[in-house]
């Protein structure tokens, strides 16, 4: 599946599984599971499967995951809907408080508009809705050249470049 | 006043060019109205009753004379030669084309002007005292904050998609003129123990459906921790703030539910993993911001003149504006002048492009080209020479500008209610229209002196109606428009929301009830009481009594 990834699209190997039906479609390669069902199969998942990956949406508390963090990598968080920014907050918690360095993925109610919000919170990849196209939402991540404030990428506050 | 660098320019210019992608996307159908709809909120742009409306961002009221020209050229330009002044010291254009918005917003940009985050659910312009930098009673200057806070919150990528609306008010006076309490962070300078000068913090203050008079969660904040503490109070919001009931979003809800205590917890942990961080402000950036606040070069003589005196000996108009429009400048023989935006028969607030272009002109002249506009949809020029006043006053009245009613019963807020905005549920404007053709004897408003009536279409409370000594709230009644009135409310220091008159009143009747209210005050009004508190100390039940006598 074609993704955003670092600012180039990708082809991706990852599966993202919104609702596990039967063990057997996460117990091999490399699949995103919901929060709720690693938390029940944790042990199993990190037996069976090399690389480790969960999705969860803004309902879930980013606490939740720290004693796991090390296993992941990849977190995605969802979006239901673009207006809902509670994820904003929790992509740069994971990213500057809990020191996760791995892939994070904005998934769901992608739109480019929200892409360069998104990358400043600590957002490196995003699965863009399906029905837009993704050369053109390349283009958000430069409409802005000057960034006033401190976020989860590189950006000082302004100020200090006076 | 600030002046945009190359950064504070090249982000504006970057703003118009995406909003001009983002609107030619929507017009040839690549964007839904749903997805575009956020992102027109988020440089003011509604889709309104008639026509699309504008709204202008105005950092903390203050314009230059140059800003004012070019506020009156887009006017002109794309408008009906008129803007509305708004209570949140904005201004709105009420008949702009969609298609041509993205020009209008370059051509605020040649000015350092914008219309970022002046609708949506993000920061929005930070609000301030119309008297800030000239107040006597000023502890400190609120604009170089709240210009440090526009600049933090421009873009804020964490908060851009908030629960719901989110504004600042600061102020730096003793006296409150900045409505402080019902916003939903509402900061005061202070001085603490050691005399230094902080920030108490309120928040989950706020109008609307719910209103709130905002608790007090911190009692002193350093500057340096300024940025920190919004951020902590932000982000605790943007987590908890609830996403499921548009009218249970708003901050104050939160801080309700939660109960002051436990939000405040809440907040000062979030605080102590970031009050460390990047987030500390240097007081360089502060010294910096606040060298564009300095003093005009005053005139140190302005207190010998002595025409001013003899002006008022010789003229009543005169001294009838004066004794009203006009507020104490720390600087002897300096005014500020309030230019009322509320003749009778005008909008409150409205006012048309030649007025703004002699605003701008006379702001040159006399008050070192600045402009400041309140809350109250006036306008304030705020270094006039007492020398000066008479011949000013003259100039104004030419040009319908000098009606001598600031803080009197005609100096009504009014949102743009039925005639303009599509949530109404009843108009404003014809209700002003109303109580100014009652109240046309300037004798008499003089003598029932301050008074504050506030009046919205709706429970959105744009007119900030809870807070008005009367207020005035417009409701639907079986499709008829009715008004519901409150007594009591204020917004300075003595916050209160007022109470309940009673059964709500069909529209003709409106000016008719005011004026009983008034016969009750007056008849019980201890020497010069304001009616305020000849209502706080008599209460309700004369009034009620009055009103409803023949039901
Ligand atoms: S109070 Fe209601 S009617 Fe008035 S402007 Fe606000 S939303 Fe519109």
């Amino acid at each position: 599946m074609r993704i955003i990834k670092d600012r180039q699209i990708v082809y991706d190997d990852w599966t993202l599984v919104r609702e596990v039906v039967t063990d057997d479609e996460v117990s091999s390669g490399k699949v995103i599971v919901p929060l709720a069902y690693w938390q029940q199969h944790r042990d199993v998942l990190l037996k069976t499967n090399e690389k480790h990956a969960i999705w969860i949406d803004g309902d879930n508390e980013t606490e939740a995951l720290l004693d796991d963090l090390s296993n992941f990598d990849l977190i995605a968080l969802d979006f239901p809907t673009f207006k809902d920014g509670r994820s904003y907050s929790h992509a740069r918690l994971l990213r500057q408080r809990y020191g996760f360095e791995k892939e994070l993925r904005a998934i769901g109610d992608i739109l480019r508009d929200q892409l360069f919000y998104l990358m400043r919170c600590g957002f490196n990849s995003f699965e863009l809705r399906q029905d837009k196209d993704a050369e053109d939402a390349l283009k958000a991540f430069n409409d802005f050249t000057v960034r006033y404030q401190a976020a989860a990428d590189d950006a000082v506050p302004v100020y200090k470049l006076r | 006043m600030y002046k945009y660098d190359n950064f504070d320019q090249t982000i504006v210019n970057e703003r118009v060019e995406q909003f001009r992608g983002q609107t030619q996307r929507f017009l040839s159908g690549e964007l839904s109205e749903e997805e575009y709809r956020p992102l027109r909120l988020m440089n003011g742009l509604y889709i309104q009753r008639h026509a699309p409306m504008l709204r202008v961002a105005i950092p903390y009221g203050l314009l230059s004379s140059k800003q004012m020209r070019m506020l009156a050229q887009i006017a002109r330009e794309y408008d009906k030669n008129y803007a509305h002044f708004s209570t949140r010291q904005n201004l709105q254009y009420n008949w702009p084309d969609l298609e041509r918005v993205p020009d209008i917003l370059a051509d605020l940009a040649s000015v350092e002007m914008h219309a970022v985050q002046t609708s949506g659910n993000c920061i929005r312009n930070t609000t301030s005292d119309q008297f800030a930098g000239i107040a006597p009673d000023e502890i400190e200057d609120p604009r170089p904050y709240c210009e440090i806070i526009r600049q933090w919150s421009t873009f804020h990528p964490e908060f851009s998609y908030l629960p719901r609306k989110f504004k600042i008010a600061v102020s730096g006076a003793t006296h409150d003129r900045a409505a402080v309490r019902v916003h939903d962070i509402g900061l005061y300078l202070v001085k603490n123990g050691q005399g230094e000068t902080g920030f108490e913090v309120i928040v989950g203050g706020g109008l609307g459906r719910t209103p709130y008079i905002g608790p007090t969660i911190r009692s002193f904040l350093e500057k340096k921790d300024l940025l920190s503490y919004l951020e902590a109070i932000l982000r605790v919001y943007n987590r908890y703030g609830r996403r499921d009931n548009i009218y249970k979003a708003r901050i104050k809800i939160l801080v309700n539910e939660l109960g002051k205590e436990e939000f405040t917890k809440q907040v000062e942990e979030e605080w102590q993993h970031i009050k460390n961080s990047v987030l500390i402000l240097d007081q360089k950036e502060i010294d910096r911001v606040k060298a564009y606040f300095t003093e005009p070069d005053y005139d140190q003589n302005a207190g010998d003149d002595t025409g001013f005196e003899s002006a008022l000996n010789e003229n009543s108009a005169f001294t009838s504006w004066a004794s009203r429009n006009l507020a104490d400048h720390k600087v002897a023989g300096y005014k500020a002048v309030v230019v009322s935006l509320k003749a009778p028969g005008i909008a409150p607030g409205d006012a048309t492009d030649a007025q703004m272009d002699f605003i701008a002109d006379i702001a040159d002249e006399y008050s070192h080209g600045e402009i400041v506009v309140t809350h109250d949809q006036n306008l304030v020029l705020p270094h006039v020479k007492q020398a000066d006043l008479f011949t000013l006053w003259n100039k104004l009245s030419e040009q319908g500008l000098a009606t001598p009613n600031i803080g009197l019963l005609t100096d009504m807020i009014c949102c743009p209610g039925l005639d303009f905005c599509s949530l109404a549920n009843a108009g404003s404007i014809p209700i002003a229209k109303q109580i100014n053709e009652k109240f046309d004897d300037l004798d008499y408003l003089h003598d029932i002196g301050d008074i504050k009536i506030k009046m919205s279409g709706c429970m959105n409370a744009c007119g900030h109606h809870h807070v008005g000594h009367i207020g005035i709230l417009g409701v639907n009644k079986k499709g008829e428009e009715y008004y519901q009135l409150t007594l009591g409310g204020s917004a300075e220091n003595d916050a209160a929301l007022g109470d309940r008159l009673g059964p709500a009143f069909a529209k003709a009747e409106v000016a008719n009830v005011i004026e009983s209210l008034i016969q009750v005050y007056i008849n019980n009004r201890d020497e010069d009481e304001r009616f305020l508190d000849t209502y706080r100390r008599i209460g309700m039940e004369p009034f009620k009594e009055k009103v409803y006598e023949n039901n």
